[in-house]
């Protein structure tokens, strides 16, 4: 159980609510909301203990390297992982699956190689391997998704072939909320002899995450969907991998040694840290891991699962409406389109309501194809979101489908 | 903000009911605009003889404000000559910003999207079209 009250944590709400305009925020799988305690340990580091991180010779330099250290062991915990040298600070996801596909995929992709991706996937789980594609020669496959939008594994038996070098997968879809199976699919990829990488930006905020129960060879995550600042998010990789790959960028931090035409790396994680790393923000990552521990993941995971398909069933008596959302392992993710009413008209008529939601191809335009559809509409509820905000939901959809509807129209709109 | 000024009847009407929707089998000039963020799709399809435009088509799908003020550009721009429709384009794109708050006659019913001034998120959809448009007028077919 997630307790009552929760949105009085997050100092947004507090806000809207005093200028008259209660915010009903629907949209955390884009971005979540920031709790007090995240805010104030970012203005806590900036007031008290910035400076920079590891090429300090004073105190001061010190204290904040130890902080950023221990916002790295926090995060392999909270994951898992086997060691906290096994964790890189990105900005992002984005930033973290395009680290594998260009420190990995290049110097271990050759011309016929195969990576095997989903027909479910964000672009920063397919624009990356485009790129590098094209720069290898390496061919792209994918996993099908069957009619209840669930990745079919037969269909990943089949392509697999002794060319596939890599299968990297989103673990939940931030479109249809499906949880896929990724340990399976690692086990699979590994049989085949491939790595397996699995993209956590929908997963690692919503569910409790293991990544060596999963086995999973990386796990790129972004902080900022799961209560923490924006630009700062991590790639967990294990060491042995990470030692014998290639640096992403190059710079200060990243480096043992520099003569004027060759240099040699530093270890992982810091051969992946060029420049300096945001600080404040994996300080407060730290936080809002901390935060959300507190309030327990499988809490959270069940507050989501709950909401989701009390939001599917009620939204369900919306005229015209068509949910994507599988039956079998849905979680707080809701897509859906209405008859004759756009998506961006829906979000239009929402946001007179104050409420936000998200409405777009949401970054999978293969999907959106593969769905049939141009765009949806996309509500994704978090730890703060309650019953009343589904209800509002509800009658502010019912009110978009009037709008749309001419012999209606007179009534609604005043 | 009201949505009363948004959905007016006449973008309703427009987008229930579009006009010269379709492709011209033989254009002169066609250009495709694309919103990448909400997945808005135009495809301006003309016919222009001697600069003016004789036939105007459009396709595609998206949101009632870009379908409708595609609907609506299609008839105001038909029978005018390149150089007016450049001027009119501008005084759309000044009505829908706000920078105009009293809208040229000639806009004709594309007036009714001058309520889309005060939603600055939906300026991008109502442009679209005339974006399309200025774009298939460069780009001889």
């Amino acid at each position: 159980m997630i307790r009552n009250h929760i949105k009085s944590d997050f100092p947004i709400f507090s806000y809207w609510e005093s200028r008259g305009k209660p915010l009903v925020y629907l949209d955390s799988a884009a971005t979540t909301q920031k709790p007090l305690r995240v805010i104030s340990k970012v203005e806590e580091y900036y007031s008290q203990f910035n400076a920079n991180v590891h090429r300090g010779t004073y105190e001061l330099s010190q204290i904040a390297t130890d902080i950023y250290e221990e916002a790295r062991s926090k995060v392999a915990r909270f994951i898992n992982g086997l060691q906290p040298e096994s964790v890189i600070f990105t900005r992002n996801a984005t930033e973290s699956l395009n680290l594998v596909a260009y420190a990995w995929g290049l110097n271990n992709l050759k011309e016929g190689d195969e990576v095997i991706l989903s027909e479910m996937e964000h672009h920063s789980n397919l624009v990356p391997w485009h790129i590098i594609a094209r720069h290898t020669g390496a061919v792209l496959k994918f996993i099908r998704m069957n009619h209840d939008y669930q990745l079919d594994l037969d269909s990943l038996r089949q392509i697999l072939t002794a060319k596939t070098k890599a299968v990297s997968v989103v673990h939940v879809s931030n479109v249809l909320g499906t949880i896929n199976p990724v340990k399976e699919i690692t086990a699979i990829a590994h049989d085949a002899g491939a790595i397996s990488i699995v993209d956590g930006a929908q997963s690692a905020p919503h569910i409790p995450v293991d990544v060596q129960d999963i086995g999973c060879d990386f796990y790129a995550f972004s902080g900022h969907k799961m209560c923490g600042p924006t630009g700062i998010g991590g790639l967990y990789g294990k060491y042995d991998l990470l030692e014998k790959m290639e640096p992403f960028l190059g710079g200060g931090e990243m480096i043992n040694e520099v003569f004027p035409t060759t240099s040699n790396y530093a270890k992982p994680p810091y051969k992946f840290e060029a420049g300096t790393p945001n600080i404040s923000g994996a300080i407060g990552l730290q936080a809002a891991i901390e935060y959300i521990e507190d309030l327990g993941l499988k809490n959270i995971e069940e507050h989501e699962v709950a909401l989701g398909d009390y939001a599917a069933q009620r939204l369900a008596e919306v005229e015209g409406i068509r949910i994507f959302r599988p039956h079998a392992t849905g979680t707080g993710v809701i897509s859906f389109t209405i008859d004759n009413v756009h998506p961006h008209d829906i979000s239009t008529i929402l946001d007179a309501e104050g409420i936000a939601i998200r409405a777009g191809h949401h970054c999978a335009q293969p999907l959106m194809r593969k769905l049939q559809v141009q765009s949806t509409a996309r509500a994704s509820f978090y730890l703060y979101n309650d019953r009343s905000d589904v209800e509002t939901l509800a009658r502010a959809l019912e009110k978009a489908v009037a709008i749309f509807s001419p012999r209606k129209k007179a009534n609604v709109l005043k | 903000m009201s949505l009363n000024d948004l959905f007016t009847e006449i973008i309703l009407d427009h987008y229930q009911h579009p006009h010269n929707h379709g492709l011209i089998s033989s254009p002169s000039h066609f250009s495709r605009g694309f919103n990448e963020s909400c997945g808005d799709d135009i495809q301006i399809s003309l016919l222009v003889e001697k600069d003016i435009i004789v036939d105007v088509k459009f396709s595609g799908a998206g949101c009632s404000i870009s379908q409708a003020s595609a609907s609506i550009m299609t008839d105001i721009v038909r029978g005018k000559s390149v150089d007016q429709i450049k001027t009119l384009a501008g005084k759309f794109y000044d009505m829908v910003k706000g920078n105009e708050a009293n809208p040229d006659e000639d806009l004709g019913d594309a007036v009714a999207l001058q309520g889309v001034a005060k939603f600055p998120v939906r300026v991008k959809c109502a442009t679209l079209a005339w974006h399309t448009l200025e774009e298939a007028l460069k780009q001889q077919k």
